[in-house]
């Protein structure tokens, strides 16, 4: 009875939005109804990657909503604190697709939004092997002032961000982005290897290549029969390594940056996840540090409740 | 409080997202909505081709001896874990659900531990199923020993009927 008065609320409040045509509020209205809906109890069990991605795909019917954080050190600029949200949803076992949006506050400068991405990711195989492909597809649409750093790619380096934000939101990108996920457990171990391809959608762009690596493991493969928030089965370990690789003008790795992660993430029962990575730069074009955290919620059943919302039948 | 206005003013670039997001959503609810359909229709054929998916384990894996056997703690962990990562899709009793099949009919019940630890691993996505290899080997036969230890239970007559083999 308690979930139908809220989706009864919930469906009031967007039929209102659309009503009164204010696409923003429908979005608003959908955020704050996910963050005060009930959903089914189910224990995410993320892996500790930030830019890595290995081959398991959201759950059918699930909505995943994160928000992270990259706080990054600048050399001849001023530090930043990036940001962005995502939204992943499982449209079937096999395919995932995930919007995200970016924005960025530089210390002694501005806070800007940056733009969106939105990002598929489709399981080539249906059943598991020794190594599982996944493909991934991206469009992005972002100015020169995002700093999320998620993928850094051919000649990436520092330097390209110690601009002021005004001069940075002069640059608009279009850029379509390809990587192949590769990824295998043994053992309780998962490794995974992306390699990246992009491209600005500009014809005088070159095409862009990068890498994302990551190893990562529970602390204990073994559950306790206790649900407990602090239970070692709950926690995952890892490190990530990733950084450009050239373009196809100049492929290599002089001008490029490299990072080294160390990561862990925190499964809690209650759904929620926390995740905390602090990345290295290894060379002199790389930022020094960049401290990255996140936290998300996992809500089961996302898909059936929106249906219902709209009337729908199942 | 400037640059709050300056993303959401109308025009702006959050503004246009949202338009963005409504409309990818519509088309991504919409396209799954439909294989969902697509796998509704002839449900009957559908639930008998999901429990034939436990037909689909190959020998090797269908003998694979259950490590935890017998062991009353996996059983206990294995219906915590059924509970955080399986109960949404087969139920919390493990009866079934619209987004999943029930474990408690004769052809699970009848299946070889080793059957069923594969299913858990490779899922049947084309069912809808995921694999489920993210979860460490233990936690997975933990399940399994917990799903061994449900009595099976007849739904209809026609359930009593043995998985094909």
């Amino acid at each position: 009875m308690e979930i139908r008065t809220e989706e009864s609320i919930v469906a009031h409040l967007i039929s209102e939005a659309i009503r009164q045509k204010f696409p923003g509020r429908i979005l608003i209205a959908m955020i704050f109804s996910l963050l005060f809906c009930r959903s089914s109890l189910v224990l995410a069990q993320e892996s500790p990657y930030i830019v890595t991605y290995n081959h398991y795909l959201e759950e059918p019917g699930s909505l995943e909503v994160e928000y992270f954080s990259t706080f990054g050190t600048q050399r001849g600029g001023n530090d930043f604190h990036a940001f962005w949200a995502e939204f992943e949803y499982g449209a079937t076992a096999w395919w995932t697709t995930e919007l995200y949006l970016d924005g960025q506050t530089t210390f002694h400068d501005s806070t800007v939004f940056t733009g969106f991405r939105w990002e598929n990711r489709l399981r080539l195989l249906q059943r598991e092997h020794l190594v599982n492909p996944v493909l991934y597809i991206e469009y992005e649409q972002i100015s020169g002032a995002d700093k999320i750093l998620k993928e850094i790619e051919g000649h990436d380096g520092e330097s390209d961000s110690a601009d002021s934000n005004a001069a940075l939101r002069k640059e608009h990108k279009h850029e379509l982005e390809l990587k192949l996920l590769l990824s295998s457990t043994f053992k309780g171990w998962n490794v995974a290897v992306n390699p990246i391809v992009a491209k600005n959608l500009l014809p005088s762009e070159p095409w862009e290549f990068a890498y994302a690596i990551g190893a990562s493991r529970p602390l204990t493969l073994k559950a306790s029969p206790n649900r407990c928030n602090f239970c070692l089965e709950n926690f995952v370990a890892g490190v990530e390594m990733y950084g450009g690789l050239g373009n196809t003008r100049s492929l290599g790795l002089h001008d490029t940056s490299h990072y080294l992660a160390p990561a862990l993430a925190w499964n809690l029962p209650s759904d929620w996840t926390f995740r905390l990575s602090s990345g290295f730069g290894l060379n002199d074009n790389s930022h020094r540090l960049l401290l990255r955290w996140g936290i998300s919620r996992e809500f089961s059943g996302f898909g059936e409740m929106v249906r219902r919302w709209f009337g729908g039948q199942r | 409080m400037k640059t709050a206005y300056a993303l959401f003013r109308p025009g702006g670039h959050l503004g246009l997202a949202s338009i963005g997001v409504v409309v990818a959503s519509f088309v991504v609810f919409e396209i799954s909505g439909a294989l969902a359909e697509e796998k509704d229709a002839g449900a009957g054929q559908i639930r008998q081709s999901t429990y034939a998916a436990l037909a689909e384990a190959p020998e090797k894996a269908r003998v694979k001896k259950n490590p935890l056997e017998g062991d009353a703690e996996a059983v206990a962990v294995g219906a915590k874990l059924f509970e955080q990562h399986c109960a949404e899709c087969h139920g919390r009793n493990a009866g079934g659900t619209k987004k999943g099949p029930s474990l408690l009919r004769e052809e699970v019940h009848q299946a070889t531990p080793g059957t069923l630890f594969w299913i858990l691993t490779n899922g049947v996505v084309r069912r809808g199923m995921p694999v489920w290899s993210k979860l460490p080997e233990q936690q997975r036969w933990q399940i399994v020993t917990f799903l061994k230890s449900s009595t099976a239970q007849s739904e209809s007559p026609q359930s009593a009927k043995p998985a094909p083999h």
